[in-house]
């Protein structure tokens, strides 16, 4: 079958791929474009491991057709750290111990972005909301929910 | 409708690992020739924090930092022996097989430096900096790295050791039944408290306390992380969590995350957590790591804190809204035990 050529943003650079018609953004990031940060999960657009910033906004790979991000600006995991210098939310999870297996990590790191980018100033609640839609087997959620908002205030300048 | 206030309480005696086979793990221990140390384990890391243990273990016993330790883990062709990461056994089997053949890698590396000092192994210690020096003699000093290179290509000896770790056989009494199946206990007790809907039958976990007794805590921010991580899980499966039909089709049976509940992070229950530390006498620096009864105690303490709301015993779980309906309505209605204490 004919392949489509796919032009888009990966973190800062500029990506061109020929795509299977009809290819989920998820296979097509991790085996297209090798990048293996974005999860796969379910596959089925339940779990939120594959979550993605599609022009700033969070969606699920999984469930995204490849073709329809042509000209678009994605945003992974493997994006959030400046060389050697981790994104304040990394830095958060880190230190908050907000991962245990880290299966869920990318996902909840991106589901935390696209809600910081928007909102620098969530609530306790609006950070549960943000992540709703992102499973986590190991933590119980409520270190992860601690990391978003300590890497918010950081990033605001004010104490935690 | 009323909603009923119930608190349960429930306590566990947990043993660590188990008995089949002496539970046996090993470890392999060896130096790369500019003195770091690798550890070579089959142990499985899930996230629990494996790793991080077993290097700090190795780095311990060989007086090294941990930043010059790796573990390389979870491949069973290239490691050695190891049981499994199940029965709670991984901090207590595997951190006692890597004690082992640290401290042989260490003799080894006292030894190579004794050799370039110029002096006996016996007199020589680590300063955990990376360093080898005679006792009372700091400047008298020779380092890991130097001790490393000289030990591969000056004195054609390896800085490596071995180690396993298998507990004494006990079969049962046949007359009694009686058997030691395993050599260490950790403990937990745990408090929930919980509102039980008597109109939806719906339960709501509001808080848990709790005490955990796991020897000595060897990372004291890993075993809180899985201890608030667990008892997550507990709530999950006592009130949620099932993969059998809340009504009887089959049909209407969970298939996928979709519909196999589990409580999100809009549901987190306020943990207060105490962690006591007795350390174990045949444990890895005393340590008997938290393991699955993280989980373990929360789901008695759901079914009594339920029972002690609205009277109702389910001793089945997960504690769906429709069996805590029944239990009601069987009862001619809820019946609240009162609060003890
Ligand atoms: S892999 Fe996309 S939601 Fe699970
Ligand atoms: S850390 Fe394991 S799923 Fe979230």
């Amino acid at each position: 079958m004919a392949k489509t050529p796919v032009t888009f943003t990966l973190n800062d650079a500029e990506t061109a791929l020929f795509v299977d018609p009809g290819a989920n953004l998820n296979e097509v990031l991790r085996r297209g474009a090798g990048d293996l940060t974005t999860k796969h999960g379910c596959g089925q657009g339940t779990c939120g491991a594959c979550t993605v910033l599609i022009d700033g906004v969070p969606h699920l790979s999984c469930l995204t057709l490849a073709e329809t991000v042509e000209r678009r600006r994605i945003d992974t995991a493997g994006g959030l750290a400046g060389g050697p210098n981790l994104h304040a939310l990394q830095t958060a999870f880190m230190e908050g111990f907000a991962a245990q297996c880290g299966f869920c990590t990318a996902g909840m790191l991106m589901a935390a972005k696209g809600l910081l980018d928007a909102n620098p100033n969530p609530t306790r609640d609006e950070v549960a909301e943000a992540i709703s839609g992102n499973l986590c087997r190991c933590t119980g959620y409520e270190p992860i929910i601690d990391a978003i908002l300590t890497a918010a205030a950081r990033m605001q300048g004010r104490a935690v | 409708m009323t909603i009923h206030k119930g608190r349960g309480f429930a306590c566990i005696n947990y043993p660590i690992g188990m008995n089949l086979g002496g539970d046996p793990s090993q470890a392999l221990v060896h130096s790369t020739p500019d003195g770091k140390f690798m550890v070579a384990l089959s142990s499985i890391d899930l996230g629990q924090g494996m790793k991080s243990v077993t290097r700090q273990i190795a780095s311990e016993t060989l007086g090294v930092p941990v930043e010059d330790v790796y573990v390389d883990t979870a491949d069973s062709d290239t490691g050695p022996h190891c049981m499994g990461s199940f029965a709670s056994r991984g901090t207590h089997r595997v951190g006692n097989a890597v004690i082992r053949a640290a401290a042989e890698a260490r003799k080894q590396m006292m030894e190579a430096a004794a050799e370039e000092l110029e002096v006996n192994a016996s007199d020589l210690d680590t300063d955990g900096a990376g360093n080898i020096h005679v006792k009372g003699a700091p400047s008298r000093s020779i380092s890991v790295a130097e001790t490393a290179i000289a030990a591969q290509f000056k004195q054609g000896r390896t800085l490596s050791g071995r180690g396993i770790f298998l507990i004494p056989p006990s079969d049962a009494d046949p007359e009694t039944g009686e058997m030691t199946p395993v050599t260490c206990f950790a403990h937990a007790a745990l408090v929930i408290d919980l509102e039980v809907d008597d109109e939806t039958g719906e339960v709501e976990v509001k808080e848990i306390n709790s005490a955990y007794e796991v020897g000595r805590a060897l990372n004291p921010k890993l075993v809180e992380q899985q201890l608030i991580g667990g008892a997550w899980m507990g709530v999950s499966h006592a009130l949620y969590e099932t993969t059998e039909p809340n009504y009887p089709e089959r049909d209407h049976r969970p298939e996928d995350f979709n519909t196999y509940l589990m409580p999100g992070p809009g549901q987190v229950v306020p943990h207060n957590l105490a962690v006591l530390e007795r350390p174990a006498e045949d444990a890895p620096f005393g340590g008997k790591g938290p393991g699955e009864m993280c989980a373990n105690p929360v789901l008695p303490a759901i079914a009594n804190a339920v029972y002690n709301a609205v009277g109702v015993r389910c001793d089945r779980l997960p504690i769906t809204p429709e069996k805590v309906l029944r239990g009601i309505r069987a009862n001619g209605g809820a019946r609240p035990q009162g609060m003890p204490g």
